[in-house]
């Protein structure tokens, strides 16, 4: 990949410029490289110096852990309501009481619904609620399967623990904000994983049959290629049926991401196969009579992994960024699923969002994921770089 | 080049044909059409729905209503008639038109004059405390959605009452003198075209420094400093000039993304745009409206990435198209 844009943090090689010598003697220095260390270290190899991108990926395990055991962190269920509570504070855990006492574990303190209309709620000092940890609570199915009540921590039912308070339903914001994350992270890395062997397939056998093929091919491309993204991805939406349950309407919308994915990325592996097809090991296992299929899969696609791995990486982002948009607006993921697009749309409304800033943290999620992955797609990029890596 | 010129404009009839009967397929799996509200209405007669059916050629087959557009904008230049405001998707479309273009010209303005400053800022002190917190800010602009960024802004507005709060106009606006106008349109495009200039100009930052750093690496840079050159003449004439060389295809890309680029924050803000305009209809099954809208849209990405290429084939005399 021939990339000019460069990650902030891309590495200067400035005395590593290849000197002039016997060509030999060159292929021959690069062959031992390759046969010493496999390419994929090598890149490992790159990637661990690249601190930004370390960075990226913890972010990313941070969030996809925290998503995998939503349900157990959680202190609530998806559909608990406290409707005394709507646009709850975010509750603050304390360790100084009110008398300016000093607790050794956290607590919190009750609150009293004051004014309805101006929202303000009043907090009761009469006592303590201590944060427990392995609490019992609402019953959910961890990873999906294992009936439970057992969440991570919680307070007596007599307070309320939300962390990033609540909704206009008294809805707690922390727990929507990671079921929704099952959502917003999954949706990008599912829908890069239908476009990747679409684009592949598509692309290789354009690319390597060429001439008529080719043309065919690549017209149809472009034709999805001419319309303008966003409008096409709400067109595609508006026609998804609204009266099926959310996981229906999660699966539809991953489809469409990768119908609009799909083009941009096979565009890219014509153009590598194209460049890869005349070269000596794909004559010679069209000399031994190889079948053209098995010649695509088998000998040439492995040739982009690294082409990849840095394009999914970098396609995750915009593909999280697109649903959470189309969510945001009401044509993706509805209530009462949450997703993080959906869950900002309580704050569209000004007066609301006045008073109750908290319900933009959706927001600060989405982009914790997105500039995690460019950050990751970015180093990724970097390490495979062949003009770069100092072999 | 003329010969490519125009075989290119030639490619763009199988094109859009091959866009407006994709669009086309799409909505009509859509279910409902636009007098399926009305059906349900109490009020509404069946005879005046059938009426309202027959007048919008809603009861022919679905390739007759298919051609018959395509026919009315071959001949006309008819992109058919909207049935929620009841007036020619042209005439809709292009009073939508301007506002976009209105709000992404001035993003795009914004976006080249901040950006590439500060590209060849950050790439001459490449590492520097200042290069660092710049490439943060930029991997923050890429990532942040408009619409939490344009929330940002108007809640900003809100609160301290500085900037107008949405829209285009003030609810006087008709009765301002021109340069009143003009100011009161200026102060609502403030929030919308910060926005789009920010993530813009982060992009095209990125871009611009990773290009200079690129060139700083060439010889005829090293030969320029080696004769005795100064940095300043060194940067300015040699390096910056064949660093944004590559910048102008992206710039021909924005042109082509200039009525698609605002869609979300175009209902975020209010701002009466092609991205509500979609929108809307898309909601109220106005057929002819979308299929226009994305035609105009697909259009003017297409000839963006024609500019594209012709401006690049201009720029960097390696380029030949024969």
């Amino acid at each position: 990949m021939t990339s000019t844009g460069s990650g902030p943090s891309r590495r200067e090689a400035p005395g590593r410029r290849v000197l002039p010598r016997p060509m030999a003697a060159l292929a021959e220095q690069r062959q031992r490289a390759m046969v010493s260390r496999p390419p994929l270290a090598l890149a490992w190899r790159q990637l661990r110096k690249h601190r930004v991108a370390l960075i990226g990926g913890v972010i990313l395990i941070i969030l996809y852990t925290m998503s995998l055991f939503g349900d157990f962190i959680a202190p609530y269920s998806l559909d608990y309501t406290d409707r005394e509570r709507f646009f709850h504070p975010p509750t603050r855990p304390r360790v100084v009481d009110a008398e300016g006492r000093w607790h050794l574990r956290p607590f919190v303190y009750r609150t009293e619904l004051v004014d309805p209309g101006l929202r303000k709620y009043r907090i009761v000092t009469d006592r303590t609620y201590p944060l427990d940890v392995f609490v019992r609570g609402e019953p959910h199915r961890l990873f999906w399967i294992f009936p439970t009540t057992l969440h991570l921590f919680g307070v007596d039912p007599a307070a309320r623990l939300f962390l990033m308070g609540t909704d206009q339903f008294g809805r707690d914001l922390f727990t929507r904000i990671l079921y929704g994350s099952r959502i917003s992270l999954i949706i990008g890395v599912l829908a890069v994983g239908i476009t990747i062997p679409i684009g592949l397939l598509y692309g290789g056998i354009a690319g390597y049959y060429g001439g008529r093929v080719d043309n065919i091919m690549m017209r149809l491309v472009e034709v999805i290629i001419a319309f303008p993204g966003f409008y096409l991805f709400l067109t595609l939406s508006a026609v998804l049926p609204t009266d099926v349950g959310c996981a229906t309407r999660f699966y539809l919308i991953v489809i469409i991401l990768s119908f609009l994915g799909w083009t941009g990325f096979s565009r890219l592996i014509r153009g590598f196969v194209l460049s890869l097809k005349e070269q000596e090991f794909v004559l010679a296992a069209k000399a031994i009579g190889l079948d053209d299929l098995r010649i695509i899969i088998r000998h040439i696609l492995p040739n982009t992994s690294s082409l990849v791995i840095v394009v999914a990486t970098l396609s995750i982002p915009g593909a999280i960024l697109g649903e959470s948009g189309l969510s945001f607006i009401g044509f993706g993921i509805r209530e009462p699923c949450a997703s993080w697009g959906n869950l900002l749309t309580a704050g569209a409304n000004l007066p609301n969002l006045a008073q109750s800033p908290w319900l933009l943290l959706p927001g600060v999620f989405i982009i914790l994921a997105v500039v995690a992955y460019n950050f990751l797609g970015d180093g990724l990029r970097d390490a495979f770089d062949p003009r770069l890596r100092s072999s | 080049m003329l010969r490519h010129i125009v075989q290119r404009l030639l490619n763009l009839i199988p094109l859009l044909f091959g866009v407006t009967l994709i669009s086309f397929i799409i909505i009509q799996l859509s279910p409902g059409d636009f007098l399926s509200e009305m059906r349900l209405n109490p009020v509404v007669s069946s005879e005046t729905v059938e009426a309202m059916r027959r007048n919008f050629g809603l009861d022919q087959p679905l390739h007759i209503q298919y051609l018959k557009w395509l026919r009315a904008i071959f001949l006309r230049g008819d992109l058919g008639y909207s049935f929620a405001y009841h007036v020619p998707v042209t005439w809709l479309i292009g009073s939508r038109l301007l506002n976009t273009l209105i709000l992404n010209l001035a993003a795009l303005v914004i976006a080249w004059l901040v950006a590439i400053p500060i590209g060849i800022h950050a790439a001459t002190r490449q590492y520097s405390f200042s290069d660092n917190t710049l490439s943060m800010t930029a991997y923050l602009g890429i990532s942040t959605p408009t619409f939490f960024s344009g929330l940002l802004l108007l809640l900003f507005a809100f609160k301290t009452r500085l900037l107008p709060i949405g829209g285009m106009t003030s609810l006087d606006y008709e009765f301002f003198p021109w340069y009143g106008k003009v100011l009161d349109v200026a102060r609502h495009l403030v929030i919308p075209a910060t926005v789009l200039a920010f993530t813009a100009s982060a992009g095209l930052m990125r871009q611009m420094r990773g290009n200079l750093l690129e060139v700083l690496r060439q010889d005829y840079v090293r030969t320029a400093r080696a004769k005795g050159l100064a940095e300043r003449p060194v940067i300015y004439k040699h390096a910056v000039r064949n660093a944004i060389n590559p910048l102008i295809t992206i710039f021909g890309f924005e042109i082509g993304g200039l009525l698609s680029g605002s869609a979300i924050l175009e209902n975020v803000v209010g701002w009466p745009g092609l991205g509500r305009l979609i929108l809307e209809a898309l909601v109220q099954k106005d057929l002819y409206v979308v299929m226009g809208s994305l035609l105009i849209g697909s259009i003017t990405l297409v000839l963006g990435n024609l500019v594209a290429d012709i401006l690049l084939a201009f720029a960097d005399p390696r380029i030949r198209y024969d």
